[in-house]
């Protein structure tokens, strides 16, 4: 085995066997903070699809809230399975991204527009769950209906570890698929239609298709996330799981992590978490608010002096260091 | 449903209109001229909006003194947010300044929140209302929509008749073409920048006569006021005039006729829908 083979083995043995390690009554604790963590790395990494490719979307809420609140109606107001209420979240979050992003491709709303049309999506998708409060419960939120115990019908456990190799398990499903879209020639175009669309179609790449193409891959991967995250925490609520804000935060996770890299959304994910898990143990409720604020200092400041992420700066530390002759004439 | 209400309505959503429409330009106006959407807009509106709060309530100034101190406040956000934030990144990808300054936006709205905690603060100015045909007419929404529509006439003026201001318009027409003529277009920048601030702090004293204060008022604002922009054109001041009205009146008559969110909603799909068909903005030529 290569090296990095070895290495990525090595590390997934790592997190397989981690919830045996002994840790007295943390467990529950650190599995808790480790399933959020791959659970949102995984939205970042869908997120991260679209968006290291200039279609940069700012409701990502809209597809999030989607996946959750159709899984989590279906099986309060039903009784139908997550296991098919999953599914049809995703259909649904898949028939947004087609309805939003066709005629945005067609018409050519790029850039900016680009990003606050889908602004104005994710905000649609938060006020209309707020609007239809008789069957949502507005913004007060909807808890998960329990089955009365540990259910694979209903998906819901008391054993955190069950969430946790689940939760494992989408985040290595949501790379490999990173990967293979990176190793593809979908790739290529998609990168060509980013840096100039007209000279992209010029040389026969079916520009509006490769853009839906993605988006749809996107919103899917994220409403799946929306979904595996309410089974989990069992509660949803309008503004944690649509709308501008939670947009936002997928967004600044990956672009902090890095977003053109395969571990840029994860490394993202886990240093937010661990800020505002730290802050929170350090001072507790007194500092309300600390832990977002130093967030948004460290997202400018990174902005400004290291735009491609902390993934990407190591990336190219590292690279430095190898070839160091490398410095371009500009 | 009884007509009166529809017209109630329908006035409130102009008198509304006026203040969103300051917003509306100040954010037009910069990102005219330095090309960036600034995301944190409406929350310097909330920064300003609690300095207008402490000035009337912790320190008793007339709304007089404290409206006009709100306005230098705003004007010296503005030119902070330029010179910390969006000078270093002038020249970096559009989306990373867009992000710039939505890290902007989680800073200011979590540093209130630490600040300032939840709790919603409220001017409480009590004024009385004048009945015209059986309609209602609150001095707190006349009053900001009649200083609204002079403010925006002194814009005008500004931009029309002075020295500065026709740099600013050369710089939104042309920035190359600017710098080329030996014009420092810097200067321009924190000029535009001041001003943009100041229509935030203006806004900030507006808003403040119906609204309460809260950390995340910038949620409230802050995604209708890009969409009236792009609505009317980003960087065409006419425009973003005419579409802060569209908005307001959607917003208003779809409130009272369904429910508030509803109104929203509206508004929000009416947005992307034209988005669609003219994406240049309303008033946008079609080529």
């Amino acid at each position: 085995m290569s090296g990095p083979r070895l290495a990525a083995a090595l590390a997934i043995a790592a997190l397989v066997g981690a919830p045996f390690v002994p840790m007295g009554g943390m467990r529950q604790y650190v599995l808790h903070v480790a399933i959020q963590i791959f659970i949102w790395a995984f939205i970042g990494s869908a997120w991260s699809l679209m968006g290291r490719f200039g279609l940069v979307s700012l409701g990502h809420g809209a597809f999030l809230g989607v996946g959750a609140y159709t899984t989590v109606l279906l099986w309060n107001h039903f009784r139908l399975t997550p296991w098919l209420g999953g599914p049809a979240g995703v259909g649904l979050a898949v028939l947004v991204a087609l309805v939003l992003g066709y005629p945005c491709f067609r018409f050519r709303v790029v850039g900016h527009y680009f990003g606050l049309v889908t602004l104005a999506v994710g905000e649609v998708v938060r006020l209309l769950i707020i609007a239809e409060r008789d069957c949502t419960d507005g913004s007060l939120g909807l808890t998960l209906k329990t089955a009365g115990g540990d259910s694979l019908l209903a998906v819901q456990f008391a054993d955190k570890r069950v969430f946790y190799y689940a939760a494992l398990l989408v985040w290595l499903a949501g790379l490999w698929i990173w990967h293979r879209v990176d190793r593809s020639m979908a790739r290529a175009a998609l990168e060509a239609i980013g840096e100039d669309e007209t000279a992209a179609a010029s040389v026969g790449i079916h520009v509006t298709r490769f853009k839906l193409g993605i988006t749809v891959a996107s919103a899917a991967l994220t409403a799946f996330g929306g979904a595996l995250y309410a089974q989990y925490i069992t509660y949803v609520n309008p503004d944690t799981l649509s709308g501008i804000g939670v947009s936002l935060k997928i967004v600044f996770a990956v672009v902090l992590g890095g977003m053109y890299s395969l571990l840029g959304p994860l490394i993202g994910t886990a240093l937010t978490t661990a800020l505002s898990e730290g802050l929170r143990i350090a001072f507790g409720l007194k500092f309300l608010g600390m832990a977002e604020t130093i967030y948004g200092v460290l997202l400018i400041v990174f902005i400004i002096f290291l735009p491609a992420g902390i993934a990407g700066g190591a990336r190219r530390l590292v690279g430095r260091r190898v070839a160091p002759v490398t410095a371009s004439p500009a | 449903m009884d007509p009166i209400f529809l017209v109630e309505a329908a006035i409130n959503g102009i008198l509304l209109g006026g203040v969103l429409a300051v917003l509306a330009l100040g954010l037009n106006l910069i990102f005219g001229v330095l090309d960036i959407v600034w995301i944190a807009y409406v929350d310097l509106v909330m920064l300003a909006m609690y300095a207008f709060y402490f000035m009337v309530q912790g320190h008793g100034w007339s709304v007089w003194v404290a409206g006009p101190a709100t306005l230098v406040v705003g004007a010296l956000l503005g030119i902070a947010v330029h010179l910390l934030i969006i000078s270093p990144i002038l020249t970096s990808a559009p989306i990373n300044q867009l992000l710039a300054t939505g890290g902007l936006l989680f800073f200011l709205q979590s540093f209130a929140t630490f600040l300032w905690t939840t709790d919603h603060r409220s001017v409480r100015l009590s004024l009385p209302s004048v009945e015209i045909g059986g309609i209602f007419l609150p001095f707190t929404r006349v009053i900001p929509f009649a200083i609204s529509i002079l403010a925006m006439l002194a814009l005008y003026l500004f931009l029309r008749h002075t020295y500065i201001g026709t740099a600013i318009r050369a710089v939104s027409q042309d920035r190359d073409a600017m710098a080329l003529m030996g014009a420092n277009p810097q200067r321009v920048y924190v000029v535009t920048s001041a001003v943009g601030g100041a229509m935030a702090g203006l806004a900030a004293t507006l808003l403040s006569f119906q609204y309460s204060v809260h950390p995340f008022f910038g949620g409230q604002f802050g995604p209708l006021t890009f969409m009236i922009c792009v609505l009317g054109g980003l960087g065409n001041m006419v425009g973003a005039f005419v579409a802060s009205f569209v908005m307001s009146e959607i917003i208003a008559i779809g409130g009272v006729m369904f429910s508030t969110e509803m109104g929203y909603v509206i508004a929000f799909v009416v947005f992307i829908v034209v988005m669609f068909a003219r994406p240049g903005g309303i008033l946008a030529r079609r080529e």
